[in-house]
């Protein structure tokens, strides 16, 4: 008797499953690299409205840091046990989520790769910003900025992301190519850490008393180069860049602080990352590559139409 | 009266290498301090050692804080985190509530004194290993920032005045430097002239006999907690006044540096003897050495080397002046 009902619950829980399976729109799993910054919750943002514009389902998941490797790696494998219709996916470690990646792409799964690519050609498409380029106009600003002379540091986020590469190589080798004017005294790595950001930025400031210009390739590190600025009271002397938005950043541009930054488009790249999933499900060609863009602002374009949908505070 | 006696002998035992130790301690700072500057003529200037003050602030309140856990022979991985829990909640209390100031930095204190409490009683009661009990609150803590802040860093940029706790300066050194040298010396009072003190160590010597002579452990302890919890909140108010904002993403890495920094100051993990005054020394060896390393643009990679060298190296030295006797 027990045996029956235990039968009978189980066919009736299948048939629902069955049911729903069939009635469930179209889902598709976001796994980013992180959720803790404000950057993953614009991407998040756009990933969410793609989603209600398309009419279909959506979860959107990240480790807590940007260094758990592992366990991405363990919520690809959860979502893909879960048979999605697609996976939009930015990778860590793009080499560790290959063996994954193979097995998704044997099941027939189209997978969209964002913000940073996968050493593979299995994702058909990649939405992300050319972190290369991107540095390499702050670059160009910084220059025409301090009158392409003079002395100029960098804070990075790290040595081993993509981005930090990224971002670090387009902003040094176009310094390097176009303005042999310009010296860079100094690289150094603050994990995106406001505090460290802060020590280090000041650091650099005590050893190079002349400097004339000063980066900071991310939301962190830019923070950091305006703090040191502040609490040194170099604010005026020394050409700030930054790179992304955050309150405390847009607060400095507004205030002259900080002469301009650098942002991707994180909701556009959420954006036209699941629109591009929709898009292979149905089977229609992508490019491999979809440039989400970057643009310089400050000042006065901080509040312009172009450029204010792109911050986040 | 029987632990007053053992812990009597137990600090003069130790009362000579206790000494010499924090004499080598204060004599390498020296060293490195005179070797930077001769390095570099950019390191020993006014506004440089302001900032080598300033950036020692919130380690060096967290490592007095955990100072007491470790004497009691314990640790305490949460008190990057539960910094962090007192800068969110500082900013829930000031900027989402609009408390005036003073009652957002009781607040921020007593979240840590809470989260200090919590592990006290984990250790203390349900007698779970500190290490064990503390890795736990170092996640809860975590968790608890980006669910409290929404995830997102709370800004006080509209309460100016939040920033002047840390910033503000008196005679050309802000604040921050004061409060932690004060919170530094408060703590140093309580550890030797108090019984709080006296008990911290008795438990760190001999938990047993400490009970066995009537005190009670386990109220003790979870005081002991209670107060590193309290200083983590204190380190907190610092850096979110430092920061203008509270980042709830940030904290775990700090309570490596705070106890490379009690360890550094001759405090022993298996408990039982270590200083105040040792941990403040440990705390400035800690970031003369990354300024001074950073002002002679020394990559960072080797940066990290050689720091991580120096701790092992500080502890070894003091295990072979103990063998030495």
């Amino acid at each position: 008797m027990r045996k029956l009902t235990v039968f009978l619950v189980l066919m009736v829980l299948l048939v629902i499953s069955c049911l729903t399976m069939a009635a469930d729109e179209i889902y598709i799993p976001v796994i980013s690299k992180g959720f803790q910054h404000q950057f993953w919750q614009a991407v998040r943002t756009g990933a969410e409205q793609a989603a209600e514009d398309y009419g279909v389902r959506i979860t959107y998941e990240g480790p807590a840091s940007e260094t758990e490797v592992a366990k991405q790696i363990d919520m690809l494998q959860t979502v893909l046990d879960k048979a999605p219709d697609a996976l939009v996916f930015a990778a860590l470690d793009s080499k560790a989520a290959i063996p994954l990646l193979e097995q998704a792409d044997d099941a027939g799964i189209p997978i969209i790769a964002f913000d940073s690519g996968v050493d593979s050609d299995i994702p058909l498409a990649t939405a992300a910003t050319d972190n290369y380029a991107a540095a390499g106009k702050a670059a160009d600003r910084m220059a025409e900025l301090i009158g392409y002379q003079g002395k100029i540091a960098l804070i990075v986020q790290d040595q081993t992301s993509h981005t930090g590469v990224q971002r670090r190589d387009g902003f040094i080798d176009r310094i390097e190519e176009k303005y042999s004017e310009i010296e860079i005294v100094d690289v150094q790595y603050g994990g995106g850490d406001h505090l460290k950001s802060t020590d280090l930025a000041k650091a650099i400031m005590q050893a190079h008393p002349d400097l004339d210009g000063f980066f900071g390739a991310n939301e962190g590190s830019a923070v950091g180069v305006i703090n040191a600025a502040t609490e040194l009271n170099k604010a005026g002397d020394i050409i700030i860049i930054g790179f992304d938005s955050g309150n405390l950043q847009l607060n400095a541009i507004r205030s002259g602080l900080m002469a301009g930054a650098v942002t991707q488009n994180p909701v556009g790249i959420g954006y036209r990352a699941v629109e591009a999933a929709v898009k292979a499900i149905r089977g229609e060609e992508l490019p491999e590559v979809i440039d989400t863009g970057f643009y310089w602002y400050d000042k006065n374009s901080i509040d312009s139409s172009v450029v204010k949908p792109l911050l986040y505070e | 009266m029987n632990t007053e006696l053992i812990t009597g002998n137990q600090k003069n035992l130790f009362i000579k290498s206790e000494s010499k130790q924090k004499l080598l301690a204060f004599a390498s700072l020296i060293v490195m301090f005179i070797i930077f500057s001769l390095a570099s003529s950019n390191f020993a200037t006014f506004s440089n050692v302001v900032g080598i003050l300033v950036s020692t602030a919130v380690t060096g309140v967290l490592a007095t804080g955990v100072t007491f856990i470790i004497i009691t022979g314990g640790i305490d991985l949460s008190v990057g985190t539960v910094m962090t829990f007192g800068s969110v909640m500082t900013g829930v209390f000031i900027t989402f509530w609009g408390l005036p100031i003073y009652m957002g930095i009781l607040g921020g204190l007593a979240a840590g004194a809470l989260a200090g409490l919590v592990s006290g009683t984990l250790v203390a009661k349900l007698k779970i290993p500190p290490f064990i009990a503390t890795l736990g609150m170092m996640m809860v803590a975590e968790g608890l920032n980006l669910v409290i802040s929404g995830t997102k860093p709370i800004y006080f940029i509209q309460r100016p005045a939040f920033r002047k706790i840390a910033m503000g300066t008196v005679l050309g050194i802000p604040l921050s430097v004061y409060i932690f040298l004060g919170a530094a010396f408060i703590a140093s009072l309580i550890l030797d002239r108090t019984v709080f003190g006296r008990y911290t160590y008795a438990l760190g010597s001999n938990e047993e006999a400490a009970r066995l002579s009537g005190i009670n452990v386990d109220r003790w302890k979870m005081a002991i907690y209670t107060l590193g919890g309290f200083f983590s909140g204190l380190a907190g108010v610092l850096m979110a006044s430092r920061l203008n904002s509270a980042q709830p993403a940030l904290g775990s890495g700090y309570e490596l540096e705070a106890i490379a920094a009690v360890v550094i100051g001759g405090t022993s993990l298996s408990g039982g003897q270590g200083t105040i005054l040792g941990t403040i020394i440990g705390a400035f060896i800690m970031s003369v050495l990354t300024n001074g390393l950073r002002i002679l643009s020394i990559p960072q990679e080797w940066q990290t080397v050689i720091i991580g060298a120096i701790v092992i190296l500080a502890v070894y030295s003091d295990i072979l002046r103990r063998r030495k006797g």
